[in-house]
Protein backbone atom coordinates (compact mmCIF):
# COMPACT_ATOMS: atom_id res chain seq x y z
CA UNK A 1 0.00 0.00 0.00
CA UNK A 2 2.79 2.16 0.64
CA UNK A 3 6.20 2.90 -0.72
CA UNK A 4 8.80 1.82 1.70
CA UNK A 5 12.02 4.02 1.78
CA UNK A 6 15.07 2.70 2.53
CA UNK A 7 16.89 5.60 4.13
CA UNK A 8 15.84 8.99 4.98
CA UNK A 9 16.80 12.06 2.08
CA UNK A 10 19.17 14.75 3.96
CA UNK A 11 16.47 17.81 3.85
CA UNK A 12 12.96 17.77 2.95
CA UNK A 13 10.95 20.85 2.50
CA UNK A 14 8.89 19.93 5.53
CA UNK A 15 9.01 17.42 8.09
CA UNK A 16 5.19 16.18 9.82
CA UNK A 17 6.36 14.19 13.59
CA UNK A 18 3.71 11.85 13.73
CA UNK A 19 2.03 8.96 11.12
CA UNK A 20 -1.35 9.13 12.91
CA UNK A 21 -4.45 10.17 11.14
CA UNK A 22 -3.98 13.93 12.13
CA UNK A 23 -0.17 14.22 10.21
CA UNK A 24 -0.95 11.79 7.14
CA UNK A 25 -4.04 14.04 6.48
CA UNK A 26 -1.80 17.16 6.76
CA UNK A 27 0.64 15.48 4.64
CA UNK A 28 -1.91 14.52 1.88
CA UNK A 29 -3.63 18.33 1.86
CA UNK A 30 -0.05 19.51 1.40
CA UNK A 31 0.42 17.26 -1.45
CA UNK A 32 -2.72 17.52 -2.97
CA UNK A 33 -4.00 21.56 -2.22
CA UNK A 34 -0.84 23.02 -1.54
CA UNK A 35 1.56 21.03 -3.98
CA UNK A 36 4.46 20.50 -1.17
CA UNK A 37 5.56 16.70 -1.81
CA UNK A 38 8.84 17.04 -0.80
CA UNK A 39 7.65 15.92 3.21
CA UNK A 40 8.43 13.35 5.24
CA UNK A 41 6.25 11.56 7.64
CA UNK A 42 8.14 10.19 10.41
CA UNK A 43 5.85 8.08 12.45
CA UNK A 44 8.03 5.73 15.82
CA UNK A 45 5.96 3.10 15.55
CA UNK A 46 3.47 2.18 13.09
CA UNK A 47 1.17 4.14 10.86
CA UNK A 48 -2.32 4.78 12.57
CA UNK A 49 -0.82 2.81 15.76
CA UNK A 50 -1.66 5.77 18.11
CA UNK A 51 -4.98 7.45 19.28
CA UNK A 52 -6.34 6.82 15.21
CA UNK A 53 -6.59 3.34 16.68
CA UNK A 54 -7.71 3.54 20.02
CA UNK A 55 -10.42 5.95 19.36
CA UNK A 56 -13.89 4.91 19.65
CA UNK A 57 -14.73 6.36 16.07
CA UNK A 58 -17.45 8.96 16.54
CA UNK A 59 -17.79 11.95 14.37
CA UNK A 60 -20.37 14.57 14.87
CA UNK A 61 -20.46 18.37 14.62
CA UNK A 62 -22.97 18.80 17.51
CA UNK A 63 -20.17 21.44 19.58
CA UNK A 64 -21.02 24.29 21.99
CA UNK A 65 -18.60 27.38 21.32
CA UNK A 66 -19.31 28.76 17.68
CA UNK A 67 -15.62 28.13 16.83
CA UNK A 68 -15.83 24.53 17.83
CA UNK A 69 -19.21 23.93 15.61
CA UNK A 70 -17.75 25.62 12.61
CA UNK A 71 -14.47 23.83 12.33
CA UNK A 72 -15.92 19.92 13.00
CA UNK A 73 -19.33 20.79 10.59
CA UNK A 74 -16.57 21.63 8.04
CA UNK A 75 -14.97 18.08 9.32
CA UNK A 76 -18.44 16.29 8.80
CA UNK A 77 -18.12 17.68 5.13
CA UNK A 78 -15.40 16.31 4.63
CA UNK A 79 -16.09 12.63 6.15
CA UNK A 80 -18.71 12.37 3.47
CA UNK A 81 -16.39 12.76 0.40
CA UNK A 82 -13.81 10.74 2.03
CA UNK A 83 -13.94 7.23 0.76
CA UNK A 84 -14.51 8.84 -2.81
CA UNK A 85 -11.31 10.68 -3.04
CA UNK A 86 -9.70 7.88 -1.58
CA UNK A 87 -11.27 5.21 -3.62
CA UNK A 88 -11.20 3.36 -0.33
CA UNK A 89 -14.06 2.24 1.66
CA UNK A 90 -13.87 3.78 4.78
CA UNK A 91 -17.05 2.20 5.96
CA UNK A 92 -18.56 5.83 6.98
CA UNK A 93 -21.91 5.72 8.06
CA UNK A 94 -24.51 7.77 9.07
CA UNK A 95 -26.07 6.70 12.45
CA UNK A 96 -27.64 9.65 13.94
CA UNK A 97 -26.75 10.26 17.60
CA UNK A 98 -28.15 11.01 20.53
CA UNK A 99 -26.69 13.10 23.99
CA UNK A 100 -28.78 11.76 26.75
CA UNK A 101 -30.07 14.57 29.23
CA UNK A 102 -30.84 13.14 33.00
CA UNK A 103 -31.23 16.33 34.52
CA UNK A 104 -33.21 19.43 33.70
CA UNK A 105 -29.58 21.27 33.86
CA UNK A 106 -28.05 18.96 31.30
CA UNK A 107 -31.96 19.13 29.22
CA UNK A 108 -30.58 23.16 29.25
CA UNK A 109 -27.33 22.62 27.95
CA UNK A 110 -28.67 20.38 25.43
CA UNK A 111 -30.95 23.09 23.87
CA UNK A 112 -28.23 25.34 24.41
CA UNK A 113 -25.99 23.51 22.00
CA UNK A 114 -29.04 22.44 19.90
CA UNK A 115 -29.25 26.70 18.93
CA UNK A 116 -25.58 27.03 18.25
CA UNK A 117 -25.75 24.51 16.23
CA UNK A 118 -29.20 25.21 14.25
CA UNK A 119 -27.47 28.84 14.55
CA UNK A 120 -24.68 27.65 12.22
CA UNK A 121 -26.55 24.92 10.12
CA UNK A 122 -25.93 22.12 11.79
CA UNK A 123 -28.56 19.88 11.74
CA UNK A 124 -29.48 18.95 15.74
CA UNK A 125 -32.60 19.34 18.23
CA UNK A 126 -33.34 18.90 21.44
CA UNK A 127 -36.07 16.26 21.94
CA UNK A 128 -38.33 15.01 25.11
CA UNK A 129 -38.35 11.96 27.12
CA UNK A 130 -40.84 11.11 24.34
CA UNK A 131 -38.90 10.88 21.05
CA UNK A 132 -36.03 9.13 22.99
CA UNK A 133 -38.50 6.16 24.12
CA UNK A 134 -40.09 6.21 20.52
CA UNK A 135 -36.88 5.71 18.69
CA UNK A 136 -34.86 3.95 21.39
CA UNK A 137 -37.26 1.41 22.63
CA UNK A 138 -34.46 -1.03 23.80
CA UNK A 139 -32.96 0.95 25.89
CA UNK A 140 -34.60 1.01 29.63
CA UNK A 141 -35.27 4.81 29.78
CA UNK A 142 -35.43 4.78 33.47
CA UNK A 143 -32.13 3.65 33.98
CA UNK A 144 -33.16 1.11 36.67
CA UNK A 145 -34.47 3.77 37.90
CA UNK A 146 -31.44 5.63 38.71
CA UNK A 147 -31.25 8.32 36.47
CA UNK A 148 -34.30 8.98 34.52
CA UNK A 149 -34.14 10.41 30.97
CA UNK A 150 -35.57 13.71 30.47
CA UNK A 151 -34.51 14.52 27.17
CA UNK A 152 -31.65 14.39 24.78
CA UNK A 153 -29.89 16.42 22.15
CA UNK A 154 -30.50 14.86 18.60
CA UNK A 155 -27.75 15.30 16.48
CA UNK A 156 -28.72 13.51 12.74
CA UNK A 157 -25.49 13.80 10.87
CA UNK A 158 -23.67 11.95 13.92
CA UNK A 159 -21.73 9.05 11.96
CA UNK A 160 -18.76 6.01 12.55
CA UNK A 161 -16.10 5.25 10.17
CA UNK A 162 -13.71 2.58 10.00
CA UNK A 163 -10.08 4.35 12.11
CA UNK A 164 -7.51 2.30 10.52
CA UNK A 165 -9.04 3.17 6.78
CA UNK A 166 -8.61 6.67 7.34
CA UNK A 167 -5.18 6.23 8.18
CA UNK A 168 -4.65 4.37 5.31
CA UNK A 169 -6.60 6.15 2.88
CA UNK A 170 -4.70 9.30 3.73
CA UNK A 171 -1.27 7.67 4.23
CA UNK A 172 -1.67 6.26 0.59
CA UNK A 173 -3.06 9.24 -1.02
CA UNK A 174 -0.11 11.57 0.35
CA UNK A 175 2.70 8.40 -1.08
CA UNK A 176 1.21 8.50 -3.88
CA UNK A 177 1.55 11.98 -4.52
CA UNK A 178 5.60 11.80 -3.89
CA UNK A 179 5.35 12.05 0.07
CA UNK A 180 8.01 9.95 2.21
CA UNK A 181 6.43 8.00 5.17
CA UNK A 182 8.71 6.63 7.43
CA UNK A 183 7.58 4.01 9.69
CA UNK A 184 10.12 3.20 13.24
CA UNK A 185 11.88 6.21 13.02
CA UNK A 186 12.09 8.13 16.04
CA UNK A 187 12.80 11.79 17.10
CA UNK A 188 15.19 12.24 19.39
CA UNK A 189 15.86 16.42 18.52
CA UNK A 190 15.00 19.23 16.94
CA UNK A 191 17.46 21.72 16.31
CA UNK A 192 16.69 25.21 16.21
CA UNK A 193 18.89 28.49 15.61
CA UNK A 194 18.13 31.98 17.00
CA UNK A 195 19.64 35.27 14.94
CA UNK A 196 18.36 37.47 17.15
CA UNK A 197 15.09 37.58 15.72
CA UNK A 198 13.58 33.88 18.18
CA UNK A 199 14.33 30.61 17.60
CA UNK A 200 13.55 28.78 14.11
CA UNK A 201 13.72 25.58 12.87
CA UNK A 202 16.59 23.90 11.20
CA UNK A 203 16.44 20.51 10.96
CA UNK A 204 15.36 17.30 13.07
CA UNK A 205 17.32 14.58 14.65
CA UNK A 206 16.14 10.74 14.20
CA UNK A 207 17.48 7.67 15.09
CA UNK A 208 17.81 6.75 11.39
CA UNK A 209 19.99 10.40 10.61
CA UNK A 210 19.52 13.97 10.59
CA UNK A 211 17.63 15.93 8.44
CA UNK A 212 17.70 19.57 7.28
CA UNK A 213 14.29 21.14 7.44
CA UNK A 214 12.53 24.73 7.82
CA UNK A 215 9.35 23.54 8.49
CA UNK A 216 8.10 20.68 11.23
CA UNK A 217 4.71 19.72 12.20
CA UNK A 218 3.85 17.76 15.14
CA UNK A 219 0.71 15.91 15.34
CA UNK A 220 1.50 13.17 18.47
CA UNK A 221 -1.27 13.59 20.19
CA UNK A 222 -0.39 11.73 23.81
CA UNK A 223 3.78 12.69 23.04
CA UNK A 224 3.14 16.40 22.59
CA UNK A 225 5.01 17.57 25.92
CA UNK A 226 8.14 16.02 25.06
CA UNK A 227 8.44 16.81 21.92
CA UNK A 228 7.58 20.81 23.18
CA UNK A 229 10.58 19.88 25.46
CA UNK A 230 12.78 19.74 22.86
CA UNK A 231 11.95 23.08 21.35
CA UNK A 232 11.76 24.85 24.84
CA UNK A 233 7.91 25.57 25.31
CA UNK A 234 5.76 24.79 27.99
CA UNK A 235 1.97 24.43 27.45
CA UNK A 236 -1.32 23.73 29.37
CA UNK A 237 -1.24 20.20 27.88
CA UNK A 238 -1.88 17.31 30.55
CA UNK A 239 -2.01 13.90 29.76
CA UNK A 240 -4.31 11.51 31.30
CA UNK A 241 -5.45 7.37 29.73
CA UNK A 242 -8.58 7.54 27.96
CA UNK A 243 -9.63 3.61 27.93
CA UNK A 244 -12.28 1.41 25.93
CA UNK A 245 -13.66 -1.36 25.14
CA UNK A 246 -15.89 -3.68 22.52
CA UNK A 247 -18.22 -6.54 23.17
CA UNK A 248 -18.04 -9.79 21.21
CA UNK A 249 -20.20 -9.16 18.19
CA UNK A 250 -23.99 -9.55 18.26
CA UNK A 251 -26.74 -9.12 15.39
CA UNK A 252 -27.44 -5.24 13.91
CA UNK A 253 -29.35 -3.89 17.03
CA UNK A 254 -28.28 -0.28 18.02
CA UNK A 255 -28.26 1.96 14.64
CA UNK A 256 -27.58 5.22 16.34
CA UNK A 257 -25.05 6.12 18.72
CA UNK A 258 -25.63 6.52 22.09
CA UNK A 259 -23.75 9.23 24.58
CA UNK A 260 -25.13 9.86 28.07
CA UNK A 261 -22.72 12.08 30.33
CA UNK A 262 -24.12 11.48 33.37
CA UNK A 263 -23.49 7.85 33.34
CA UNK A 264 -20.66 7.95 31.58
CA UNK A 265 -21.37 6.04 28.87
CA UNK A 266 -20.96 6.37 24.87
CA UNK A 267 -21.74 3.49 22.37
CA UNK A 268 -21.99 2.21 19.00
CA UNK A 269 -22.16 -0.39 17.30
CA UNK A 270 -19.69 -1.36 14.29
CA UNK A 271 -20.21 -2.86 11.15
CA UNK A 272 -18.75 -6.35 12.75
CA UNK A 273 -21.39 -6.15 15.35
CA UNK A 274 -18.97 -5.22 18.26
CA UNK A 275 -19.97 -2.59 21.18
CA UNK A 276 -17.55 0.01 20.66
CA UNK A 277 -17.64 1.19 24.45
CA UNK A 278 -16.21 4.10 26.16
CA UNK A 279 -16.62 6.20 29.63
CA UNK A 280 -14.37 9.15 30.87
CA UNK A 281 -10.68 9.69 31.27
CA UNK A 282 -8.58 8.22 33.85
CA UNK A 283 -8.83 10.52 37.16
CA UNK A 284 -4.87 11.00 36.99
CA UNK A 285 -1.63 11.35 34.85
CA UNK A 286 -0.11 8.58 33.31
CA UNK A 287 2.16 8.26 30.16
CA UNK A 288 1.19 4.36 29.34
CA UNK A 289 -1.89 2.60 27.79
CA UNK A 290 -2.36 -0.17 30.43
CA UNK A 291 -5.95 -1.31 31.29
CA UNK A 292 -7.55 -1.05 34.09
CA UNK A 293 -10.44 -3.67 35.93
CA UNK A 294 -12.27 -0.45 37.33
CA UNK A 295 -12.70 1.34 33.92
CA UNK A 296 -14.51 -2.13 32.78
CA UNK A 297 -16.56 -2.87 35.71
CA UNK A 298 -17.69 0.97 35.91
CA UNK A 299 -18.81 1.22 32.21
CA UNK A 300 -20.45 -2.70 32.11
CA UNK A 301 -22.28 -1.24 35.57
CA UNK A 302 -23.85 1.66 33.49
CA UNK A 303 -23.82 -0.18 30.38
CA UNK A 304 -26.64 -2.39 32.14
CA UNK A 305 -28.18 0.86 33.23
CA UNK A 306 -28.91 1.36 29.88
CA UNK A 307 -29.28 -1.48 28.31
CA UNK A 308 -30.19 -4.52 30.98
CA UNK A 309 -30.06 -7.38 28.64
CA UNK A 310 -27.06 -6.87 27.69
CA UNK A 311 -25.95 -8.56 30.77
CA UNK A 312 -24.97 -11.87 29.25
CA UNK A 313 -22.46 -10.47 26.70
CA UNK A 314 -19.11 -10.72 26.83
CA UNK A 315 -16.36 -8.25 26.45
CA UNK A 316 -13.47 -9.24 23.80
CA UNK A 317 -11.48 -6.14 24.39
CA UNK A 318 -10.41 -3.51 26.10
CA UNK A 319 -7.52 -0.78 25.40
CA UNK A 320 -6.24 2.83 26.26
CA UNK A 321 -4.96 6.13 24.21
CA UNK A 322 -2.81 8.79 25.96
CA UNK A 323 -5.24 11.63 25.52
CA UNK A 324 -3.70 15.29 25.78
CA UNK A 325 -6.63 17.56 27.16
CA UNK A 326 -6.06 20.92 27.34
CA UNK A 327 -7.87 22.85 30.04
CA UNK A 328 -10.57 24.38 27.91
CA UNK A 329 -11.23 20.81 26.24
CA UNK A 330 -10.48 22.65 22.39
CA UNK A 331 -7.72 21.70 20.45
CA UNK A 332 -4.12 23.58 19.95
CA UNK A 333 -3.39 24.23 16.85
CA UNK A 334 -1.48 26.38 14.12
CA UNK A 335 1.74 28.30 14.82
CA UNK A 336 3.70 28.52 18.05
CA UNK A 337 6.71 31.43 19.21
CA UNK A 338 9.20 28.95 17.18
CA UNK A 339 9.50 30.21 13.71
CA UNK A 340 8.79 27.01 11.59
CA UNK A 341 7.32 24.87 14.35
CA UNK A 342 3.75 24.09 13.61
CA UNK A 343 1.71 22.26 16.43
CA UNK A 344 -1.61 19.99 15.55
CA UNK A 345 -2.00 19.31 19.46
CA UNK A 346 -4.58 19.40 22.45
CA UNK A 347 -6.89 16.38 20.89
CA UNK A 348 -8.00 14.89 24.10
CA UNK A 349 -10.60 13.15 23.59
CA UNK A 350 -11.94 14.74 20.59
CA UNK A 351 -9.36 14.09 17.49
CA UNK A 352 -10.95 11.66 15.14
CA UNK A 353 -13.81 13.65 13.99
CA UNK A 354 -11.26 16.73 13.16
CA UNK A 355 -8.70 14.18 11.37
CA UNK A 356 -9.71 16.15 8.06
CA UNK A 357 -10.48 19.52 9.10
CA UNK A 358 -7.20 19.47 11.00
CA UNK A 359 -5.22 18.09 7.98
CA UNK A 360 -6.85 20.79 5.65
CA UNK A 361 -6.21 23.68 8.26
CA UNK A 362 -2.84 23.00 9.40
CA UNK A 363 -1.70 22.11 5.59
CA UNK A 364 -3.00 25.56 4.60
CA UNK A 365 -0.84 27.31 7.88
CA UNK A 366 2.37 25.40 7.07
CA UNK A 367 2.01 26.55 3.42
CA UNK A 368 1.27 30.05 3.80
CA UNK A 369 3.05 30.32 7.64
CA UNK A 370 -0.48 31.85 8.43
CA UNK A 371 -2.97 30.22 10.34
CA UNK A 372 -6.59 28.80 8.64
CA UNK A 373 -9.43 31.13 9.96
CA UNK A 374 -11.03 28.27 11.13
CA UNK A 375 -8.25 27.94 13.93
CA UNK A 376 -7.79 31.16 14.45
CA UNK A 377 -9.69 30.13 17.85
CA UNK A 378 -7.23 27.83 18.46
CA UNK A 379 -3.96 29.15 18.78
CA UNK A 380 -0.87 28.22 21.05
CA UNK A 381 -0.96 31.74 22.73
CA UNK A 382 -4.42 31.81 23.86
CA UNK A 383 -3.73 30.98 27.35
CA UNK A 384 -1.02 34.23 27.50
CA UNK A 385 -3.64 36.55 26.53
CA UNK A 386 -6.57 34.49 28.90
CA UNK A 387 -9.10 33.91 26.03
CA UNK A 388 -9.92 30.78 26.31
CA UNK A 389 -12.31 28.88 24.12
CA UNK A 390 -14.42 26.89 26.43
CA UNK A 391 -15.63 23.96 24.34
CA UNK A 392 -18.32 22.18 26.53
CA UNK A 393 -19.17 19.85 23.60
CA UNK A 394 -16.42 17.55 24.15
CA UNK A 395 -16.83 13.91 24.90
CA UNK A 396 -15.54 11.95 28.33
CA UNK A 397 -15.44 15.24 30.06
CA UNK A 398 -17.32 16.16 33.26
CA UNK A 399 -19.28 19.45 33.25
CA UNK B 1 -1.57 3.94 48.35
CA UNK B 2 -0.24 4.50 51.59
CA UNK B 3 -1.93 7.16 53.40
CA UNK B 4 0.42 9.15 55.51
CA UNK B 5 -2.13 8.87 58.20
CA UNK B 6 -4.13 5.79 57.53
CA UNK B 7 -1.73 3.60 56.17
CA UNK B 8 -1.86 1.46 53.12
CA UNK B 9 -5.55 1.80 51.16
CA UNK B 10 -7.14 1.02 48.17
CA UNK B 11 -6.39 3.03 45.25
CA UNK B 12 -10.09 3.99 45.14
CA UNK B 13 -10.16 5.78 48.47
CA UNK B 14 -7.64 8.28 46.72
CA UNK B 15 -8.09 11.53 44.46
CA UNK B 16 -5.56 13.26 42.35
CA UNK B 17 -4.96 17.00 43.37
CA UNK B 18 -2.02 17.77 40.62
CA UNK B 19 1.54 18.49 40.78
CA UNK B 20 3.05 20.29 43.49
CA UNK B 21 3.91 23.55 42.31
CA UNK B 22 5.14 26.74 43.40
CA UNK B 23 2.85 29.83 43.90
CA UNK B 24 4.30 32.77 42.38
CA UNK B 25 3.18 36.19 44.42
CA UNK B 26 0.30 37.26 42.55
CA UNK B 27 0.95 40.96 43.96
CA UNK B 28 4.59 41.01 42.09
CA UNK B 29 4.35 38.66 39.39
CA UNK B 30 3.76 39.64 35.98
CA UNK B 31 0.40 38.69 33.87
CA UNK B 32 2.62 36.24 31.67
CA UNK B 33 4.10 34.07 34.98
CA UNK B 34 0.53 34.24 36.60
CA UNK B 35 -0.55 32.95 32.86
CA UNK B 36 1.86 30.42 33.21
CA UNK B 37 1.32 29.28 36.45
CA UNK B 38 -2.41 29.37 36.06
CA UNK B 39 -2.45 27.08 33.11
CA UNK B 40 0.90 25.50 32.00
CA UNK B 41 2.39 22.17 33.09
CA UNK B 42 4.97 20.36 33.15
CA UNK B 43 3.27 17.09 31.22
CA UNK B 44 6.80 15.35 30.65
CA UNK B 45 7.16 12.16 32.27
CA UNK B 46 8.82 11.29 35.05
CA UNK B 47 9.40 11.12 39.01
CA UNK B 48 6.88 14.09 39.95
CA UNK B 49 5.43 15.42 43.48
CA UNK B 50 2.00 15.32 43.59
CA UNK B 51 -1.21 16.42 45.98
CA UNK B 52 -3.35 13.32 46.62
CA UNK B 53 -6.18 12.95 48.75
CA UNK B 54 -7.29 10.46 51.21
CA UNK B 55 -11.09 11.17 50.80
CA UNK B 56 -12.67 8.40 53.16
CA UNK B 57 -10.39 11.00 55.57
CA UNK B 58 -10.11 14.11 54.22
CA UNK B 59 -5.82 13.88 54.25
CA UNK B 60 -3.88 15.70 51.76
CA UNK B 61 -0.45 14.44 51.32
CA UNK B 62 2.35 14.54 48.94
CA UNK B 63 3.06 11.43 46.64
CA UNK B 64 6.04 10.87 44.96
CA UNK B 65 5.41 9.10 41.71
CA UNK B 66 6.76 8.07 37.94
CA UNK B 67 3.90 9.18 36.09
CA UNK B 68 5.54 6.75 32.63
CA UNK B 69 5.09 3.21 34.64
CA UNK B 70 2.99 4.61 37.40
CA UNK B 71 5.06 3.48 40.24
CA UNK B 72 4.73 5.36 43.79
CA UNK B 73 8.35 6.40 45.33
CA UNK B 74 6.66 7.04 48.72
CA UNK B 75 4.49 9.60 50.39
CA UNK B 76 4.02 11.91 52.95
CA UNK B 77 2.65 15.20 54.82
CA UNK B 78 3.23 17.62 53.47
CA UNK B 79 5.88 20.76 55.08
CA UNK B 80 6.33 24.28 54.13
CA UNK B 81 9.68 23.04 53.20
CA UNK B 82 8.90 21.36 50.38
CA UNK B 83 8.53 24.41 48.27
Amino acid sequence: MFTRHERLKSSYEAVIIGGGGHGLAAAYYLARDHHMCDVAVLEQGYLGGGNTARNTTIIRSNYLTPEGVQFYDESVRLWRDLAQDFDLNLFYSTRGHYTLAHTDSAMRTMRWRAEVNKHFGVDSEAVDADAVRTALPMMDITCAGHAPVVGALYHAPGAIARHDAVAWGYGRGADRRGVEIHQNTQVVAIELEDRGSGPVVTGVLTNRGRIATRKVLCAVAGYTPRLLAMVGLRSPIYIHPLQAMVSEPLKPWLDPIIVSGSLHVYVSQSARGELVMGASLDPYELHATRSTLDFAESLAAHMLELFPFLSEVKVNRQWAGMADMTPDFAPIMGKTPVGGFYLDAGWGTWGFKATPVSGKTMSYTLANDRPHPLIEGFAFDRFARYALTGEKGAASVGH
Amino acid sequence: MVCPINGPRALSEFAYGGELRPLPDPETTSDADWADYVFNRNSVPGIKREWWCHTASGVWFICERDTATDSIKRTYLYTPAEK
